[in-house]
């Protein structure tokens, strides 16, 4: 069924989250929560070294530790073939997946992991750790994405060939492979062109940062049987790792999913839940890991940092007709940056008749990339929509303007191969321009600046169980870890099917034994694929409930109608009972048929991209290249927000992190290859008094695909900061900023060099 | 595993006979918001803390004398709740305000800043600007300290083993004196100085200065106290010419690092435009024309 | 070394634990107690998430020792709310959607309290700056501002 013109009673509105309480009290449990009896802390030994051959690792001394019970390293785990799996939001090769958890051979990354133990304490597992010995022959290490494409660069994997290039190369290199989208002919495209312009950026690598370290707890039995709690974006992507990386099957390990504590796409992968289970395994007990903050920020994902170059060409009237650009990503130690979406989204938004892109995923010796929020587009757009701003300036127009003549629409054929439809990109334009922020006056000295973004999102395989309770409340379960309020959108849509208050359906996580397979929390896909499968869940609950009502009342089922949370007699010919509500009806359960419960699976198609653009007002103070954010408004084509706060909350979020991209967080690595800012002293989130309020304005364009037109909102907000922020500084300043972040020194350095 | 001992003495012969006794690495415990770091980093292994918040007159502020007298213990927030020292040292206050967060607020102690002798401290240009007095006890007994002679490299201070700092004493305020303290950050809150700058003037009713103490934190290897600068504001008013020439002087006292907090260049160039903003400020308080945060 | 014998009142109840030196306060609430509200996103007094009060003022239980809390008065987020009522902070947390994970929220709570103690009127600004030990990755701070001065009118008798 389809609910997008009918007047609803519980979607739109905003309820209580049901997992509020536990959340707000301190009762909630988290993957470092839990304990066992019995239980030993694991620790993972980390290398040093950027880059070195181990040599040998002598863990001897540590075993022979008192409190010390189970030591491991590559040794222990199988060595996994090279094995392409598509998961997520992107590849996955299970042999680097292996090697990032525990290094073999070769360490690539300072914090790489060489080593495990678990101890009595924590104390004895620094102290054991400390005891193990490690030789390694130090490699030549390289940092930067240009400097890992150079000839003569330390080549990380004697056999990465670059793919995609033909003939096939002989000589092994850092470059993974190359990316390359055509549309029309560019050449004749910039022979077209009254204007081109050009320009070349960097991005550093951001950390998505979540406040939760990475935990879990293991358990094995002595029939093998595994048990884990943690959190992680999606309980079922731990248990089908876990069992590949230790050569299990994966109905002898069961997942509990723990409350996450943020994951933001950098929880869409496993570090430490085989090392815990090969921990447990060995030593016979339940082993914890909990990772510390430095621990995060060294060994586990940010996104990547790029050097990117584009070029564009318009008419004097501002059609574009032209575009160009070159992507350089690196991928940290493994294959595997977000270049192919990189590659696509910068010119998502856009009508242009000619197109060129190519793009790198290039490895060096920094930790593994995750996904991050949108991946790949937010470094694409920072250049493109940079660009534009710049454009807009030399054709003397107004940025808005400058868009609107060029934005896709419906039928908007893409470089990359789909052609737009249902999209909202046009409505939320309009929106930018009739919004008070961007009609209002910019107040004296402040820079004002207007940037877009774009994201697929993607739908997929997920699992719902509607079941209605003996006392006719409701339950709903998925397997859809809930990041950031989904129980709520879960509930709404079930109570929306049902005709019931929220208040009489519950939302829970069920873990990996107890629901069909539901693919993880990532693309923006719960609201939308696991929405849709609890909807369905809920609407063959209503069947099964009109079935029960036709059977006490002894009518034919099609008789019976079904509203406001209760059977009615579909008209008078059906005879004149009073209505039958859920109560009364699962009270009369046990006699006609039994429990009343669904399960729907699904592999949702046709989710719906979602476009976003951002308003941002800044100052500068010129004599310190301090930025000020004074004003900020987010406008997003959201579908259909089935809890408007949530999606708000989406919103603000994504742009707030966005804004820490754009002016203070980076990877700092030092000059032995080590980073140097693994905290959050020196990694430079944005704290409560660097934002102002962050309006989000919700379009919404329903998705015909989805039965409430809900389309992802998560991952668009992260896109158009970072030039919004620029763009403003811009008009402030008069500066163009092309590095992130938009340091006060580099600002400052830009002014001193404008003169 | 661990063989760390404990002790809370109550009394500053317990203390200095711990600290004098112990075989190991001995650390004073105050606040504890950089020791804590520290050892859980594991850059710090002591083998003995002695905690000595328990010690009589350790924490708390009072008048001596016509001066304040602030214990060293004493945490950031109960000094900044403190009327008596707003009004005489909002430099000060404003500057141990600027440690870390509410939560640091609550343990940090002006001592603990100190004798991390870290170049960056907050506190630390403002009680060199101030010209605080540390009443340092240990074996020897009793010895008052000119602040400025504490630190003595990133990490070490000229303290015995068996020394701590009991009590700050600030000096009386004559009329028309203030001071500010202003630090550059990335972010609004949360970050260690880049660059640091604390100023004590005293002016004459012409709004003259006749006294002045200038100090730079982050841009040495200690917390500078700059008598040049001082000087070029002795005798004059805050006119665009010693304003360019105080800018001038702090610049040229700079002797940065570039690290991942600020560039050499950077911090030069900040440190003059700091100490041009917080100049303006002091004058203003001491002239009477400004009561508010400097921040 | 023998473990520290420790005294303290924690929300309202006496408490004794034993503990090792090197042990934080939060190790000791998480690890020895069994309050694990307080959560540890850094340890190093960064981001907030252990935020509790100790003797009336807001700390880091993670910037403090297990032993240092002998004889002294904690409140930590389990003891915010009185029995089964939510104290208005947490409702107000709730009703703005000022929480999307929900880990920094028990520090974001307990720091709220805290201000809201001691500054019963706060600006926004005031709000935002003694909030700014406390990290929150997932919401961008606004619901959660919002819910800190809709409680604080509550609290003054504003506001429902």
């Amino acid at each position: 069924m389809n609910y997008i013109d009918s007047s609803l009673k519980v979607v739109g509105t905003r309820p209580l989250r049901p997992d509020g309480v536990d959340k707000v009290t301190g009762r909630a449990l988290y993957s470092a929560d839990t304990r066992a009896a019995g239980m030993l802390w694991g620790k993972i030994l980390r290398s040093p070294h950027a880059h070195a051959r181990i040599v040998k690792i002598d863990t001897s001394k540590a075993e022979a530790m008192a409190g010390v019970y189970a030591v491991c390293s590559a040794a222990d785990f199988p060595d996994i073939p090279s094995e392409e799996a598509f998961v997520g939001e992107g590849p996955m090769n299970f042999r680097d997946l292996a090697q990032n958890v525990m290094a073999r051979g070769k360490v690539l990354y300072e914090g790489h992991a060489v080593a495990a133990v678990a101890a009595s304490t924590p104390a004895v597992a620094d102290a054991a750790l400390a005891a193990i010995e490690v030789t390694y022959d130090v490699l030549p290490y390289v940092i930067d994405v240009e400097d890992a494409m150079a000839a003569d660069a330390p080549v990380l994997h004697d056999d990465m060939f670059t793919a995609g290039v033909d003939p096939k190369p002989t000589k092994a290199s850092n470059i993974a492979k190359v990316v390359k989208f055509k549309k029309g002919d560019v050449e004749a495209g910039f022979a077209a062109a009254d204007v081109i312009i050009e320009d070349s950026y960097t991005t550093q690598p951001v950390h998505q940062a979540y406040i939760e370290p990475h935990a879990c707890l293991a358990t094995c039995a002595a029939d093998g049987q595994v048990t884990i709690h943690a959190s992680s974006q999606g309980h079922f992507m731990i248990r089908a790792y876990t069992a590949k990386l230790l050569g299990m099957d994966m109905s002898n390990i069961r997942v509990n999913p723990a409350e996450i504590g943020g994951g933001f796409g950098g929880k869409t992968l496993i570090y430490i839940e085989p090392v815990a289970v090969k921990l447990s395994q060995k030593s016979g007990r339940p082993v914890k890991i909990q990772m510390s903050r430095e621990d995060v920020f060294r060994g586990t994902g940010p996104t990547s940092g790029a050097s990117v170059t584009v070029k564009l060409g318009a008419k004097k009237d501002g059609t574009i007709v032209a575009a160009q650009t070159v992507l350089k990503f690196q991928a940290g130690a493994f294959a595997g940056s977000p270049i192919n979406p990189g590659c696509m989204c910068g010119f998502a938004l856009y009508d242009i008749e000619n197109i060129d892109v190519l793009g790198y995923d290039v490895v060096s010796n920094r930790p593994k990339v995750a996904a991050y929020r949108a991946p790949g587009a937010p470094i694409a757009s920072f250049a493109v929509e940079s660009l534009i701003d710049d454009l807009a300036s030399k054709l003397g127009m107004d940025p808005l303007t400058l868009r609107q003549k060029n934005m896709a629409k419906n039928g908007t054929k893409t470089h990359y191969g789909p052609t737009h439809q249902n999209i909202g990109f046009e409505q939320v334009l309009a929106a930018v321009q009739t919004h008070p922020h961007w009609k209002s006056a910019l107040p004296a000295g402040q820079g004002r600046g207007l940037a877009c973004g774009f994201w697929f999102n993607i739908g997929g395989e997920s699992t719902a169980t509607v079941h209605i309770n003996e006392d006719g409340s409701v339950t709903v379960a998925t397997g859809s870890p809930d990041i950031g309020g989904s129980r709520a959108s879960m509930g709404m849509m079930v109570a929306e099917v049902l005709g019931v208050d929220i208040s009489m359906v519950k939302a829970t996580i069920a873990d990996t034994a107890s629901i069909g397979f539901t693919h993880l929390t990532g693309g923006s896909r719960v609201t939308f694929a696991t929405g849709m499968a609890a909807t369905q869940a809920a609407e063959k609950v209503v069947d099964e409930l009109k079935k029960r009502a036709a059977m006490i009342w002894e009518i034919q089922p099609d008789a019976v109608e079904w509203r406001d949370g209760k059977a009615f007699p579909a008209g008078s010919n059906a005879g004149g009972f009073e209505p039958l509500d859920l109560a009364e009806l699962a009270l009369k359960a046990a006699r006609t048929g039994g429990p009343v419960n669904a399960e729907v699976s699904v592999n949702a198609q046709g989710a719906g991209a979602g476009f976003g653009a951002h308003i941002c007002d800044v100052s500068v103070d010129k004599e310190t290249g301090h930025v000020k954010i004074e004003r900020y408004t987010a406008i997003q084509d959201v579908g259909k927000a089935i809890h408007p706060s949530y999606v708000e909350g989406q919103i603000q979020g994504g742009a707030a992190q966005g804004i820490g991209w754009a002016l203070s967080e980076e990877y700092i690595y030092s000059n032995k290859g080590q980073m140097d800012n693994p905290g959050f002293l020196d990694y430079r989130c944005p704290v409560a008094s660097d934002l102002p309020m962050i309006e989000a304005v919700l379009v919404e364009v329903p998705n015909p695909r989805h039965p409430f037109g809900v389309r992802g909102v998560g991952e668009v907000p992260i896109v158009p900061p970072m030039a919004a922020v620029a763009n403003a500084i811009k008009g402030a300043t008069g500066l163009r900023m092309p590095d992130l972040p938009m340091t006060p020194p580099k600002i400052r350095a830009a002014f001193d060099a404008a003169g | 595993m661990s063989n760390l001992s404990y002790a809370a003495p109550t009394s500053v012969d317990d203390a200095v006979k711990l600290l004098a006794g112990s075989s190991g690495l001995a650390k004073v415990l105050s606040g504890g918001t950089d020791l804590l770091v520290q050892m859980r980093s594991g850059r710090l292994k002591p083998d003995l803390i002695v905690d000595t918040k328990k010690i009589p007159g350790i924490i708390g502020i009072r008048e001596e004398n016509g001066g304040f007298v602030i214990g060293a213990g004493t945490a950031g927030a109960v000094v900044e709740a403190h009327a008596g020292l707003n009004k005489a040292w909002p430099g000060l206050v404003e500057a141990l305000d600027l440690i870390g967060s509410t939560q640091v607020q609550g343990r940090c102690s002006l001592a603990g800043n100190l004798c991390n002798a870290s170049p960056a401290a907050d506190s630390v240009p403002a009680l060199f600007a101030a010209g605080a007095i540390a009443v340092v006890v240990g074996s020897k007994g009793k010895r008052e300290v000119p602040v400025e002679q504490i630190p003595t490299a990133p990490g070490r201070t000229s303290l015995a083993k068996d020394e701590f700092i009991l009590e700050f004493k600030l000096p009386v305020r004559p009329a028309r004196s203030s001071d500010a303290y202003l630090r550059f950050i990335p972010r609004t809150e949360m970050d260690i100085a880049v660059v640091g700058c604390g100023i004590s003037v005293t002016l004459n009713e012409a709004g003259v200065c006749t006294a002045a103490r200038v100090s730079l934190g982050a841009v040495a290897p200690t917390v500078l106290l700059l008598a040049d600068a001082a000087a070029i504001l002795v005798g004059h008013t805050l006119d665009a010419d010693t304003l360019a020439k105080l800018d001038a002087a702090a610049q040229a006292a700079c002797k940065p690092i570039n690290d991942k907090r600020g560039t050499i260049e950077y911090r030069t160039k900040v440190a003059g435009v700091l100490a041009r903003r917080v100049a303006a400020i002091a004058f203003d308080r001491a002239a009477g024309k400004s009561t508010g945060k400097a921040h | 070394m023998a473990k520290q014998y420790v005294s303290a009142t924690i929300n309202g109840e006496q408490s004794e634990f034993l503990c090792e030196t090197q042990q934080s306060m939060l190790d000791v609430l998480r690890d020895v107690i069994g309050l694990t509200g307080a959560k540890e996103g850094c340890g190093s007094g960064d981001c907030g998430a252990c935020s509790i009060i100790l003797d009336g003022r807001l700390v880091c239980s993670c910037l403090m020792l297990g032993v240092e809390a002998n004889g002294t008065t904690i409140t930590t987020i389990e003891g915010i709310a009185q029995g089964d009522k939510l104290h208005p902070i947490q409702q107000k947390f709730l009703e703005h959607a000022a929480l999307q994970c929900g880990f920094c929220t028990p520090g974001l709570i307990v720091a709220t309290k805290a201000l809201l103690d001691e500054n019963p009127n706060p600006t926004e600004t005031e709000a935002r700056y003694w909030l700014a030990g406390n990290l929150c990755r997932c919401t961008g701070y606004d619901k959660v501002i919002r819910a800190v001065m809709d409680a604080a009118a509550v609290m003054r008798g504003e506001a429902a």
